[in-house]
């Protein structure tokens, strides 16, 4: 098997891609650069669902009793799917011979395109629980619009995503609604959690040139779109959880252009360090 | 000093599908019924095993005693006329 990391030379991804989608009159073109578009765009949605599920991974023999465990590596097996399938969409239509493992084990840093939300450090139970209340709503949401993708692959992946996706915000909710509505402590914490992470969700609904071009194509949903949905439905849970919306002084930015938090470093490098040790190493 | 507060413990019935009836599959720990059932959904059905969840306090169960197996289950024993097995059972008869 060839090394792949010759492959990165191009790194065409992050903001090659959105470059290409316009010519210099801002003009939207076809053919190549909508391919290039289409490649990042299935990039950035597989890239959320690679870096969450390698968070959850980290709860399995850690959560709080070992039915969560499982429960947490179960969605995060359902993200680590979506993942598959999205990697292997965009490394195909980029067209430049690199597979969904080229893509997930030997790409550097900057060239993930995942919101900052899915990387950051899973803290507490409840900062976690936040994190999957906060990107689940969002994700499904995203997937209930995505399934009518004039794309048939992402409207496949999402179509069979949305029923996972389902879960997960049901399991992240139920979470929310106990910790709570529950002891003075689980209330506290709960309502840290949801600070910690409240930086953290404008940036799932920030929709750029790339994103937008793609929207009016009828292949994309433009993030920004789902906002109301998703407040509406957080306000709701927050509301019977007796929890208070948070608010934030600042805002994370920049993660679909390859701008990470310093923990995703960390995180890539035990994601990565198999593979680039053992460069093709399968069992 | 850390209070321990264990969840209480559930039993879980699953029914393979439709036209069974549900069968014991295990037990599993959670906090209040609806999360004992997404457990139970995590933890016995991630292989598709099923179409329908039971669960039940373990604590609600009465059992029966092992102490009371000789009177409770033995005069069955010589009691073969108690079997439908005086006649045949149709080929197409399924579950049965």
């Amino acid at each position: 098997m060839s090394h792949p990391t010759t492959s990165l030379a191009g790194a065409p991804f992050a903001s090659g891609g959105l470059v290409s989608a316009h010519d210099s009159a801002g003009t939207p073109t076809s053919g190549p650069a909508d391919r290039a578009s289409l490649a990042v765009y299935a990039l950035r949605l597989g890239d959320d669902a690679l870096v969450l599920a390698q968070r959850l991974g980290e709860w399995v023999a850690s959560a709080p009793q070992i039915e969560e465990d499982i429960a947490l590596g179960n969605i995060g097996l359902d993200l680590l799917g979506q993942a598959r399938t999205l990697l292997a969409y965009a490394g195909e239509t980029e067209g430049a011979g690199r597979s969904e493992d080229d893509l997930a084990y030997v790409r550097e840093e900057r060239a993930f395109v995942n919101v900052q939300l899915v990387e950051q450090p899973n803290g507490d139970f409840a900062v976690s629980m936040a994190r999957q209340l906060y990107f689940s709503t969002y994700q499904f949401a995203l997937y209930e619009r995505l399934q009518h993708s004039a794309d048939a692959t992402l409207g496949g992946v999402a179509e069979k995503a949305v029923k996972e996706v389902a879960y997960h915000r049901d399991h992240a909710t139920q979470w929310v609604l106990r910790l709570g509505d529950g002891t003075d402590e689980s209330h506290r914490r709960m309502q840290d959690g949801l600070a910690r992470m409240w930086p953290f969700v404008a940036e799932l609904f920030e929709a750029d040139d790339l994103v937008r071009a793609l929207a009016t194509g009828g292949v994309a949903v433009d993030p920004s779109t789902l906002r109301a949905e998703w407040d509406a439905y957080v306000d709701a849970v927050l509301a019977e959880a007796t929890l208070a919306r948070p608010t934030s002084t600042w805002t994370a930015r920049g993660g679909r252009r390859g701008i990470h938090s310093q923990p995703f470093g960390f995180l890539l490098a035990e994601l990565q360090h198999l593979h680039r040790s053992h460069p093709g190493a399968s069992w | 000093m850390s209070v321990e507060r264990d969840w209480p413990l559930w039993e879980v019935f699953v029914r393979a599908k439709r036209g069974l009836s549900h069968q014991h599959v295990g037990s599993l720990h959670a906090p209040d019924p609806q999360m004992a059932l997404r457990n139970a959904r995590d933890v016995y059905t991630r292989r598709s095993e099923g179409v329908s969840i039971w669960v039940v306090p373990a604590a609600e169960i009465v059992a029966s005693s092992p102490d009371e197996k000789d009177a409770f289950f033995d005069p069955a024993a010589d009691k073969a006329y108690r079997h439908p097995t005086f006649y045949d059972i149709p080929a197409e008869v399924q579950h049965l």
